[in-house]
């Protein structure tokens, strides 16, 4: 008996794999959007590699910390590439993640019986921003030191905001405990991914992928087997990801990250503009246009809530946008206003950029709590496709 | 796809988020730039140079070994050469004192100040920053070094000079505390180079470059190749794509 | 089961020899191409740079008068270096052998220069460190070491006499540059 068939019979890791990777019946016409999700999946595991070897290098105290970073470019045999991989690694997470939600918001792979799958993958992006911004602090540079600084003193809008921060900090500043619990929650919080990244795919497995079409599949014709059409189309934009993001590791290192931050933390300077990374800078706007404490804290926070609730914001029966005549435009609408925001937050928050920065704000959240709900009422609804195969109707 | 190409577009804004309080940088040709960029050895030499008979006066470069200047073209005994012109604190000996010995190339190339409140002491209250990273750690890198070496000029009408500073117009906020390091001849280059202000300067922020990157000529090496592959596998992928998928009618 | 029901058929045969050549050389190079990747991380496991540069040590010959000895740190290690003089080098050479428990001659441990003893200070026992042993009936020359952890001794070519240790002092790699000036260690 074939040691294969030995093993499956006592835990059966085979035939699962068989079943959920290679005879998975996908949805046959899938679009180059629905890459990202295995793309993600490959850089969070990319970025859990490459982070435990730096991690073996890395010095978790303030007075050796940006000095191990050096050492590790410097001394550590391939560390500076290691490094690159780590830091550029996160960028391309964010990108990838981005536009990950974006086809889901187009799609409508929010809808029933959706939902749950959409909010675990809210969690999974509330989870990568706090391992971001604190995998951020590590370096132990200007831009950490400040950056940590600003973000931690927001939770002092909180009602007992003081203790809540002194807490956070391990004491009265940001300062060595808090360095060094920021690197132990930095290392556990991927796991915390991993882990909701299964149930993510389990709630994903449930129904099966949402398509361009938005529409259910009807036909055993309508799909096909995950393995090799959708392995080697994995593959292909696996290809393409990493011509990118290696042209950006030996290429262009350090284009997404910010001069300030190879500068040794001093808790007596403050740089003249601390800015977040840019993956963060639509929240900082967020965050900057509201002129009270917590109420910034609390709209930017809002802004990923938000994102929990769209499956009933939008209650509109037909999915993909395809098929919706004026949503299809507003969505490009919230990607432009995305950015504006992502623009602003790098700006000093005074004279023209408050006011753009809060009309945007104003603009993200009537898009969601006022726009989804009236096109679900209001939007006509054309016909849909009647199957995968009707070329009777077209998309709009 | 018109869509498409918008966001794209402003994919490529967005990360520019310099905010100029300066003019703009004159941008240099650097040897070391290209994506096949090297560094030219006797560029760097002349550039240490400029470090160890200039800079090194007033700001340190401790994040650079004497082993590290291999890179440079020096043989290991011209290495040791080197060290040993210098001298670093060592100790507690078995009499429980520190004392001074020669540097040996696994030492840091010494500071000229102790400590930060002894450099600042010495330069009205200013710190001269560490160069081992300076290029990375400002806008502009090599070219914001190249210009602020060449970037003294007399202060625009109106402006007052506060206590002891120096004009140079690409500084942010214009006053400096260093004065102009640079003059013509004020090195001799070991091959013979002229050393104007601009040669110098050019030397410099090249060796700088070097020193806040050493691993800028394998890196890039490594991608060529790294790329070449990428590109190769990512062509194979698709034809074999295009190949499984031929049978599937949308 | 009828076909309709299966989901459309793949076109890759399953037949090994009339597999997709493209399909293969992309494995194949895949393979290659993650193996070459895993690379870097495995070396990085490998001593630092800066490790590696203190992984041979210097000692100036003139710092060291005949008939003393000094103890260096190599690699997180102790290295006892000794000046002999004559006496201890024809001492050394006159133990009759077969008494040893590691039988080694001196000319066999020291040929470069038996002037200069050159051994790691680690007893080959269980790896304490041993102490020089002085000799009360000469006049308390130095005369080898004594390990204070189970007794093992060792004479002044750094060969174990007595005690449970089974090999001889280790002798590190060694070399003199600069026209026998320095001892290079590593």
């Amino acid at each position: 008996m074939s040691l294969i068939r030995w093993i499956d019979e006592r835990l059966p890791i085979f035939t699962f794999f068989n079943k959920e990777l290679k005879e998975y019946p996908t949805p046959k016409n899938l679009n180059y959007l629905w890459n990202f999700g295995s793309l993600a999946g490959i850089i969070l595991v990319i970025m859990i590699l490459s982070g435990i070897f730096l991690a073996m290098h890395y010095v978790p105290h303030v007075s050796m910390a940006f000095d191990s970073v050096e050492r590790i470019m410097r001394d550590v045999n391939g560390g500076w590439l290691i490094r690159y991989i780590h830091m550029n690694g996160a960028s391309m997470f964010f990108i990838v993640v981005y536009i990950h939600i974006f086809r889901g918001l187009f799609y409508g792979s929010y809808k029933s019986p959706r939902e749950l799958l959409w909010i675990l993958g809210v969690v999974i992006l509330l989870l990568m921003m706090a391992t971001a911004f604190m995998g951020y602090v590590l370096p132990w540079g200007q831009m950490s030191f400040w950056g940590a600084t600003v973000i931690t003193n927001l939770f002092s809008a909180f009602p007992f905001g003081e203790s809540i921060v002194h807490w956070l900090w391990g004491g009265f500043s940001v300062d060595n405990p808090t360095l060094n619990r920021f690197f132990v929650l930095h290392y556990l919080f991927p796991f915390l991914i991993v882990a909701v990244s299964g149930l993510h795919l389990v709630a994903l497995h449930q129904f099966g992928s949402n398509n361009p079409l938005g529409i259910d599949r009807t036909k055993p014709t309508d799909s096909i087997p995950f393995h090799p059409y959708y392995t080697i189309k994995d593959l292909f934009g696996l290809g393409v990801f990493l011509l990118i993001y290696c042209g950006f590791i030996f290429f262009a290192p350090n284009f997404f990250g910010e001069p300030d931050n190879y500068i040794p933390a001093n808790p007596l300077v403050t740089p003249a503009h601390i800015v977040p990374e840019w993956y963060f800078l639509p929240f900082y706007a967020i965050l900057r246009s509201i002129p009270d404490k917590l109420g910034g804290v609390l709209t930017m926070f809002g802004a990923v809530f938000v994102l929990a609730v769209v499956p009933w914001l939008d209650r509109n029966p037909i999915r993909s946008s395809r098929f919706r005549p004026i949503y299809k435009h507003l969505f490009w609408v919230l990607v432009l206003n995305c950015f504006v925001l992502g623009w602003i937050g790098a700006k000093p928050p005074e004279g023209m950029y408050l006011i753009i920065g809060r009309l945007a704000t104003a603009y993200y959240f009537f898009h969601f709590l006022i726009l989804l709900p009236l096109l679900g009422k209001y939007e006509p609804r054309p016909k849909l496709p009647l199957s995968f195969d009707d070329k009777a109707v077209k998309s709009l | 796809m018109k869509k498409m190409t918008l966001v794209l577009f402003l994919v490529m804004i967005i990360p520019c988020h310099a905010d100029n309080a300066v003019p703009h940088l004159p941008k240099q040709n650097w040897s070391f730039n290209s994506a096949f960029g090297t560094f030219k050895r006797n560029e760097l030499q002349r550039g240490f140079q400029v470090y160890k008979e200039v800079c090194s006066a007033c700001h340190s470069l401790k994040r650079i070994r004497f082993r590290d200047l291999k890179s440079l073209g020096f043989k290991e005994s011209e290495i040791k050469t080197i060290a040993a012109g210098y001298e670093v604190k060592d100790g507690p000996n078995a009499e429980g004192e520190m004392f001074q010995r020669k540097a040996l190339p696994s030492d840091a190339i010494p500071s000229p100040y102790p400590n930060d409140n002894a450099a600042r002491a010495t330069n009205n209250g200013a710190l001269p920053p560490d160069l081992s990273l300076i290029v990375k750690a400002r806008e502009g890198g090599a070219d914001y070094v190249h210009a602020l070496m060449n970037g003294y000029i007399d202060p625009p009408a109106g402006i007052v000079i506060e206590g002891g500073r120096h004009y140079n117009q690409y500084f942010p906020g214009g006053q400096i505390s260093m004065a102009k390091p640079l003059t013509d001849g004020q090195v001799t280059y070991a091959d013979g180079t002229s050393a104007t202000v601009e040669q110098m300067s050019r030397d410099v922020s090249t060796f700088l470059a070097w020193a806040a990157e050493p691993e800028t000529e394998q890196r890039k090496q490594m991608g060529v190749k790294v790329m070449a592959y990428l590109l190769f596998m990512t062509v194979i992928f698709y034809f074999t794509m295009r190949r499984i998928w031929r049978d599937v009618k949308k | 089961m009828s076909e309709s029901d299966k989901p459309s058929p793949s076109q890759e045969p399953t037949d090994p020899t009339r597999r997709d050549f493209l399909t293969l050389t992309a494995c194949a190079l895949g393979a290659v191409g993650v193996g070459a990747a895993a690379m870097p991380f495995i070396n990085s496991m490998n001593p630092a740079a800066d490790v590696l540069a203190l992984a041979s040590v210097d000692i100036e010959t003139k710092d060291i008068p005949v008939g003393t000895g000094k103890t260096v740190l190599w690699r997180g290690k102790p290295v006892f270096v000794r000046h002999r003089s004559d006496e201890e080098i024809k001492a050394a050479n006159e133990t009759s052998i077969k008494s040893l428990p590691d039988q080694q001659t001196d000319q066999e441990r020291f040929s470069k220069d038996p002037k200069w003893l050159v051994v790691v200070g680690v007893c080959t026992h269980l790896g304490c460190v041993p102490n020089e042993k002085k000799n009360p009936d000469k006049g308390n020359e130095a005369d080898g070491w004594l390990c204070p952890c189970h007794g093992s001794v060792y004479d002044l070519s750094g060969r174990v006499i007595s005690g449970p240790a089974p090999k001889n002092l280790e002798i590190p790699p060694y070399q003199f540059v600069n026209n026998g000036s320095v001892i290079r260690i590593g």
